[in-house]
């Protein structure tokens, strides 16, 4: 299994040749509670680092999703939208949310296990 | 079981009165209305006799809770007691039987009402104008930052950004979202006060203001308020107060003097005008010399004794509201500000201020308490404490309910987790504060003892505990097409 990276605003992503998978922390989902809708992107779209692209909604907050790669959305996981709580469930497996076709680099601010788990305060 | 709904108890051949058929010749609805504005079929209203639906409606006005029956503790929202008084002048046939195309010079009074109101609130808050249009506080809100906008384009200035506490009202940022602004946030310190550097570190010559509430919604007093001000007005921007808690200081402090040049005031929270569901609300702004010329129209101008209404004011941001604002609103608060006087209004803040430090010292023991020292109007407190018990704030309000008190806001500020925030006013007795503490206690102990229960509270009321994951989840499955089934007990018939 390749190696998982994090973003400050709790996003995780693991890459695969040319395409990362992005979802929210275990940490983000215990922090918001039942998720219960997902605002997200259409297949396509181009990200830019640290972009905007889609909404998380439990029953006590809605939180904004950052894209923590640039690149072109290759896929949305469809199962969201019927089962949202898969975010909670398992964030890191079947909860995982965009599959992003990478470009460029990987920027330098993505952090290991270690360095996450101080910002997370675990 | 709570009431069934007017629709669920219709009855095929029910009716009210009997009106007779007309007997006069006229136009009838027929003659009226062009045949394809005329509906085919009468539409699919209930079905009930008179005292069918006056008893309907009896029994759903005894379910309400209200200011006027119970405490109302509700954090940031300074739910007072709605005087009388305010009720009986707002129903002077000279106030009700107004119209507002009347000409200016048979409505010397409601514009002298206007008028002083205006000055009233300049003193309260210490600025040169202001407006009394807006409708609500987030309308002030936005009221204000069109003012600041405009105030900037005057000087060929292209400001973009507006800066937002991470412990603000959500309102700030919509607002600010909405006037076409982007949202920077500013972080709080570990004293919950904002913090300086990281407020200069966002400061760049191109934000547009910053909007603060004094105290904060942590109930805390931004100590540093001149210097907050003096380093965002170095930059050329606007500081902005959002008045949602000016009751704390009324008579003592002045946000005008503290450096904010645009203040909006919500007179159904500091000047006793009904609240939530019972407004409408009514969100005055008041601003600082250079943002007067901005202001929306019509002002109020007197001249020689005389009172009109400028219209001719060519750097306004124009109209905000129809007509002149929620008058009736304004009524009731001017009468509220005659009745207390300017000492009244001090004594009321002290009161305020009184009242929640009492009830925070009252629970301290028994819930978490993020801050140290003592509070303004409200305080925040955190239900983590009971955590080891999976106790959450939500099983706190739910049991304060099953004790006949209004829940107090939770789950907000969000930089406090499990937050607890609670405004008790100056017009509670001590009697009232030592029943609501003594609830929190009983629901802290029946969490240690008997965790379960409290899981399962509200219990004895119209409705018990709501399964708010799974509406929710449903409410998004159905609005997204995925469900056919809206969530709702009664369908019309098709």
């Amino acid at each position: 299994m390749a190696e998982r990276r994090y973003t400050k605003s709790h996003e995780w992503l693991t890459v695969d040749g040319k395409t990362a998978t992005v979802g929210i922390t275990d940490f983000a989902q215990s922090q918001l509670g039942d998720v219960v809708f997902l605002e997200l992107p259409a297949p396509g779209r181009k990200l830019s680092v640290h972009e905007s692209f889609g909404v998380v909604e439990s029953v006590k907050a809605a939180s904004d999703l950052y894209s923590p790669v640039a690149g072109r959305i290759a896929a949305v996981n469809d199962k969201l939208a019927a089962h949202p709580e898969l975010i909670n469930s398992d964030p890191y497996g079947d909860g995982w949310i965009l599959k992003v076709e990478l470009a460029g680099e990987l920027p330098a601010d993505l952090m290991d296990e270690a360095a996450y788990k101080k910002v997370a305060g675990a | 079981m709570t009431e069934l709904l007017s629709f669920e108890k219709s009855r095929p051949n029910a009716h009210g009165p009997r009106l007779p058929d007309a007997d006069v010749d006229g136009p009838g609805s027929a003659d009226l209305l062009p045949s394809d504005q005329r509906r085919a079929n009468p539409p699919g209203l209930p079905r009930l006799s008179e005292p069918e639906i006056m008893r309907h409606y009896g029994r759903l006005a005894s379910l309400n809770y209200s200011i006027s029956e119970q405490f109302y503790p509700l954090g940031s929202c300074t739910m007072k007691y709605n005087p009388v008084a305010n009720e009986v002048a707002a129903a002077l046939p000279g106030f009700t039987d107004l119209h507002p195309y009347q000409d200016e010079d048979s409505v010397q009074g409601a514009l002298s009402l206007m008028w002083r109101l205006e000055q009233a609130l300049c003193a309260v808050v210490g600025v040169e104008r202001v407006t009394l249009q807006p409708a609500a506080g987030a309308h002030g809100e936005w009221t204000a930052l069109r003012m600041i906008q405009a105030f900037h384009r005057s000087r060929g200035e292209s400001r973009t950004e507006v800066l937002v506490p991470d412990s603000a009202h959500g309102t700030n940022p919509a607002s600010a979202a909405l006037s076409g602004f982007h949202v920077v946030e500013v972080k709080s310190g570990a004293d919950g006060r904002i913090s300086l550097a990281d407020l200069e570190s966002k400061l760049s010559p191109s934000v547009a203001a910053l909007m603060l509430t004094n105290p904060n919604t942590l109930g805390l007093f931004e100590r540093e308020i001149l210097d907050v001000a003096e380093l965002v007005h170095a930059t050329g921007a606007k500081l902005y107060y959002d008045g949602a808690n000016l009751n704390a200081f009324m008579g003592i402090c002045r946000p005008g003097d503290m450096g904010f040049d645009a203040v909006h005031m919500n007179l159904h929270k500091t000047f006793t005008t009904p609240h939530g569901g019972g407004g409408p609300g009514a969100g005055p702004v008041g601003v600082k010399a250079d943002l007067v010329p901005f202001l929306p129209t019509p002002t109020v101008e007197r001249l020689n004794g005389h009172l009109k209404l400028d219209f001719k004011r060519p750097q306004s941001i124009g109209r905000v509201r129809s007509f002149y604002g929620n008058f009736g609103m304004l009524v009731r608060a001017y009468t509220y500000i005659l009745a207390m006087g300017g000492d009244g209004l001090t004594q009321a803040s002290l009161d305020a201020v009184l009242s929640a430090n009492y009830l925070r010292n009252e629970v301290k023991d028994v819930l978490d308490m993020p801050h140290d020292g003592a509070c303004m109007h409200e305080f925040v407190a955190s239900a983590r404490n009971l955590a080891p018990h999976g106790i959450k704030a939500l099983d706190v309000a739910k049991g304060l309910l099953e004790r006949d008190f209004y829940a107090p806001t939770i789950y907000f500020p969000l930089v406090v987790p499990e937050a607890i925030m609670v405004e008790p006013t100056e017009t509670e007795s001590k009697a009232t504060l030592d029943a609501f503490a003594t609830a929190i206690k009983e629901i802290v102990k029946q969490a240690v003892e008997d965790p379960q229960s409290l899981h399962e509270a509200p219990h004895g009321l119209p409705v018990g505990r709501l399964d708010e994951v799974a509406t929710a989840r449903q409410i998004n499955a159905y609005l997204q097409g995925q469900s056919e089934d809206p969530v709702l007990r009664w369908k019309p018939a098709s």
